[in-house]
């Protein structure tokens, strides 16, 4: 599989990432590479084999439901860039 | 409405909050209306570092509802992160359940205008909700939003159905029964305007005859099932004219606008969603043996149409009636105490549909929360019952016993409200509208029959509505008759 600019300008945009084009074609190169190294599972025969959900063999980790009180709000809102009314403040989404 | 020409195609997505009493993956509190902010930690502000651990009561609710909608229950489920950015959602992913859901493949049966239709159940997944934004003034125009983190991982399960449904009012009672067996079986409060249900269609339109699906719109922001009723029927003629007027149905998300009761396109993004779902590192799988389910399955309360049919079977009501009580699991638990202490299922029917639903809509409140007990229509039934109030004088002290909360007999004793059921007392009252009235008594003996209303109600008048109505009739008839 290569990754076109195309491809590499869609990811950046899905990242938010403004690219110029060396940065682009720099990405492109180092990504390529690396994916062509992870194509190399490619040779491996997984006939009959499961696919792999979870490294560890290990499930149902649960917790059981019962309530207890956060983080007190001033530590949560500590780093927020803007606060307001006990609540973050952002800029205009849509 | 319906569409001479073209048959509709519907489907909905409908988010249930799970009424847990802890987050899906944090200890954090689920209750509703708090302070922005004061029920956040690290995990659910989506801090780096931070580890959700699967609340157990959350795959405990969601089998239960899979089993209640016929579904069946995977064997084994994962998480998934679907990526995308939005201030809500402080990870800046949203853990769902991509490809392995915990529940697949169920129906659950309404009963359409020409009688029962199963409408299919693709998918049950469990997922997490996003926090909530505050815009200031209207999302399109605001300058910045508030963020509050509270509602930002109560779990949430989301219920898709097949698109089985071909009319605004089947969308509407597939969403009403599907609440109904929700509440039931106790898993969410499903109050919509808490956002504790919330519903999204996909709705298509056809030439009747076609078998192939046309292109889809989705409608969101519809709060309440008149506005899902009146946003599908808006679409359907929207799009009914589109492809009238020769041209295409654009595949888009619409939104609808309750003040304008139209749904307007929420301007497409430039590139279409790609949230590159991937298995969340964090989660293990989830795992459910046939032995879970089993213990499941037989904690499953009654639902919907088993008691529906026990209303019809056990006390003869009416379909109708039966389908009213069964709306809602409080509802019925109420009837369900009543019938225990009185006889006449149709009267405390008549009552619960009446009086009691009149003023919980006026009041816009839940029957859990109204103030007159079970024991105490049960009460005010006997004093009518008794001949001391009238059917009449019962709706005053109903609707005191609602406000106040006091009992049916204390009502009626403050009031002075004892009805006059004393002959003697009635006798000289009836004598006295006969003489002041003596071309109406004309008009009753020259076959005018209806003429006896009016003199009834002069008397009820005399008495302030406080006479029995019924003796005073056989007062009056008395009367007229032998002379």
């Amino acid at each position: 599989m290569v990754l076109t600019k195309q491809k590499i300008e869609h990811v950046a945009m899905l990242a938010r990432l403004k690219l110029d084009d060396e940065e682009t074609e720099l990405f492109s190169e180092q990504l390529n590479s690396i994916l062509a190294y992870v194509e190399k599972l490619d040779d491996l025969n997984t006939e009959g084999i499961e696919p792999l959900v979870h490294v560890l063999p290990i499930n149902n980790v649960f917790r059981d439901d019962v309530a207890r009180p956060g983080m007190p709000r001033e530590e949560l809102l500590a780093n927020a860039t803007m606060v307001e009314e006990g609540q973050f403040k952002v800029p205009r989404i849509v | 409405m319906v569409l001479p020409n073209y048959e509709a195609v519907i489907g909905l997505e409908v988010h249930v909050e799970l009424k847990t009493q802890s987050k899906i993956f944090c200890s954090c509190s689920t209750a509703f209306g708090a302070e922005p902010n004061t029920q956040v930690c690290p995990v659910c502000a989506g801090m780096p570092g931070a580890l959700p651990v699967l609340n157990r009561q959350v795959v405990e609710f969601a089998i239960k509802t899979g089993l209640a909608l016929n579904c069946e229950i995977a064997g084994m489920s994962k998480y998934d992160r679907k990526n995308y950015f939005y201030p809500d959602l402080p990870k800046a992913y949203q853990v769902s359940q991509y490809d392995q859901p915990i529940c697949r493949t169920g129906y659950l049966e309404i009963e359409a205008e020409e009688g029962k239709k199963r409408i299919g159940i693709n998918r049950v997944h469990i997922e997490e909700d996003a926090g909530k934004l505050i815009h200031q003034g209207a999302i399109t125009t605001s300058s910045y939003s508030l963020v509050d983190l509270n509602r930002s991982g109560v779990p949430l399960l989301e219920i898709v159905s097949e698109p089985d449904l071909r009319t605004p009012r089947e969308a509407c009672l597939y969403l009403e029964k599907l609440r109904s067996v929700l509440l039931f079986l106790g898993v969410s409060d499903c109050k919509m305007e808490e956002g504790s249900l919330r519903c999204d269609a996909n709705i298509s339109i056809r030439p009747r005859g076609e078998t192939r699906l046309g292109t889809k719109a989705e409608i969101k922001n519809m709060n309440s099932f008149r506005s899902l009723e009146r946003a599908l029927e808006y679409e359907l003629t929207r799009q009914m004219e589109v492809l009238e007027d020769g041209e295409e149905v654009v595949q888009e998300t619409r939104t609808w606008d309750e003040g304008q009761q139209a749904t307007f396109s929420m301007r497409s993004k430039e590139e279409a969603d790609d949230y590159r779902y991937f298995p969340d590192p964090d989660l293990v799988p989830v795992v459910v043996d046939q032995e879970w389910v089993q213990r499941v399955r037989e904690s499953l309360p009654e639902l919907p149409d088993a008691a529906r049919q026990r209303l019809m079977e056990q006390y003869e009501l009416p379909a109708y009636d039966a389908g009213v009580l069964t709306m809602t699991r409080d509802t019925l638990d109420f009837f369900d105490e009543c019938i225990r202490h009185y006889d006449d299922a149709k009267v405390v029917s008549n009552w619960i549909m009446g009086e009691m639903s009149r003023l919980l809509n006026q009041h816009n409140l839940e029957i859990s929360a109204s103030q007159v007990s079970p024991s105490a229509l049960v009460r005010m039934l006997r004093l009518i019952d008794e001949g001391t109030i009238s059917g009449k004088m019962a709706k005053t002290v109903f609707e005191e016993m609602f406000t106040t909360g006091k009992e049916p007999d204390v009502i009626v004793k403050e009031k002075g409200m004892t009805q006059i059921s004393d002959e003697s007392a009635l006798e000289p009252l009836v004598v006295q509208v006969l003489e002041a009235n003596p071309e109406v008594v004309e008009d009753y003996r020259g076959g005018k029959t209806k003429a006896l209303g009016f003199l009834v109600g002069q008397v009820m008048k005399a008495t302030r509505g406080q006479a029995n109505p019924k003796l005073v009739n056989q007062i009056l008839k008395r009367h007229l008759d032998k002379s």
